[in-house]
């Protein structure tokens, strides 16, 4: 029998010798990290340098030109069904039905990530502050409304890895502010994420970063 | 924990069947298609009942496989734009059944009503009660079949700009099959032969099409998000 190979550096999700390549160009070779509970990493690079690409990488929607992925050990391309249980990604598109309400939305979160239990979501979207916009279509409201449907999606998913691209774009102060707050809980929870942002994280813990340009 | 990916199917089919109800413009275009095509032959041709009569199973059938076609494209358009494809991608719930549900949605309000408006379509063309029965049961057979065949070329294409030219030459040679054995029945069936035989190879098609194009059109949306 079999065992999993588990080296002895390598952290709960961990990527190995990760390759990119966009339209012929190769944006990131040879790219290793390994990420433990409780952290958080920041991609950081110019634009074009592949961040987004990165993260879809890790998502497993799109195949890595080489390189592997690995959660708790194993490769996710063997274990999909397995991590995509703790995972949770927001991209650049939100994700949000423009005809359905934000409720609407929200209910099919649930069914798609069932989590043992189910939360009130009209108490979610109060949290995420959007009482009083329960019930109009999502097209509606503004580009950071939106983003807080979207971000209401980590309080439902009772994910372990978020994967955010961009999450802070279009918030406005207060909402920037709950947000990495929200990120700070995650991570005091043993939560791990990573995530792209323009600018510096004001967070309490401390962020590892990760430069597409070294790579 | 088993209903889970049962009660995921059942919220995407509800999902998709609401947005179609928000948009009911959009969803009358196929159908109003498929009405014009068949109501112009007579028209456009003879409303001499015994050439109409001739005619009429390639009419409809024709008719059957434009509209579905034309419906097709914007079966994974709009979650592809806004990143719903990527989620329901993501999700831990098996994806040939999630996109399944979508698929039984598109035929529910695209197939369905095609398959109830040929009994009327059938009069006009002044087609025996014979051969009415016979082009309802093709079309029952034959318009789930065009959905799931059609979707494994929109899940190929919806990455691409100008995807509609490609859809048309990567679906249409399939759709060929379905076109020959739906029409020959309605044919025999007015000429008063059997047509048991030509209904069993649509079934068969049919059975093998939903057993395997859910893991096609899943591979499908897999290369287009990628």
């Amino acid at each position: 029998m079999e065992y999993p190979k588990l080296s002895k550096n390598k952290g709960l999700f961990s990527a190995e010798n990760l390759e990119c390549i966009r339209n012929d160009r190769v944006l990131f070779s040879r790219l290793d990290f390994s990420l433990d509970p409780g952290e958080i990493l920041h991609v950081e690079g110019e634009n074009g340098s592949g961040k987004t690409s990165l993260l879809r990488i890790l998502c497993g929607l799109s195949p890595p030109a080489s390189g592997e992925i690995y959660w708790q050990g194993e490769s996710v391309r063997k274990n999909r069904g397995r991590f995509l249980e703790k995972l949770a990604y927001i991209g650049h598109q939100a994700g949000i039905k423009g005809d359905l309400t934000p409720l609407e939305n929200l209910a099919l979160v649930l069914k798609l990530h069932p989590a043992d239990s189910e939360p009130d979501l009209s108490e979610v979207l109060t949290h995420v502050g959007l009482q009083g916009h329960e019930d109009v279509p999502a097209r509606t409201l503004s580009a950071g409304q939106r983003q807080r449907i979207a971000l209401a999606r980590l309080l439902l998913q009772k994910a372990v890895l978020w994967i955010l691209d961009e999450p802070f774009t279009s918030l406005d102060v207060q909402g920037r502010a709950w947000l990495q707050d929200l990120l700070d809980r995650h991570l005091k929870k043993g939560g791990m994420i990573i995530l792209t942002a323009h600018h510096l994280l004001e967070s309490s813990l401390p962020v590892r970063k990760l430069c597409l340009n070294d790579y | 924990m088993a209903s889970r990916p049962l009660s995921a199917f059942w919220a995407i089919l509800r999902r998709d069947l609401l947005l179609a109800f928000r948009h009911r413009g959009e969803l009358a275009n196929p159908l109003l298609f498929f009405l014009m095509i068949v109501s112009l032959y007579p028209l456009g041709i003879s409303p001499e009942p015994d050439l109409l009569r001739a005619i009429a199973p390639g009419a409809v059938w024709i008719a059957a496989l434009l509209s579905a076609l034309f419906s097709m494209e914007n079966l994974f358009r709009g979650d592809f734009q806004d990143g719903t494809l990527e989620q329901i991608a993501l999700s831990p719930q098996p994806l040939p059944l999630l996109l399944a549900a979508k698929i039984l949605a598109h035929w529910l309000v695209s197939g369905l009503p095609m398959i109830l408006m040929a009994p009327v379509l059938a009069l006009l063309l002044s087609m025996p009660a014979a051969a009415t029965w016979a082009l309802v049961y093709t079309l029952a057979l034959g318009t789930p079949l065009l959905s799931l065949i059609g979707a494994v070329g929109t899940a190929l294409t919806v990455g691409l700009k100008r995807g509609g030219v490609l859809l048309t030459l990567l679906v249409m040679p399939l759709y060929i099959p379905i076109l020959i054995f739906a029409t020959n029945a309605v044919s025999a069936a007015a000429a008063g032969l059997p047509i048991s035989g030509q209904l069993y190879f649509l079934a068969a098609l049919l059975v093998l099409a939903l057993t395997l194009s859910p893991l096609a059109i899943a591979a499908a949306v897999r290369i287009s998000l990628g």
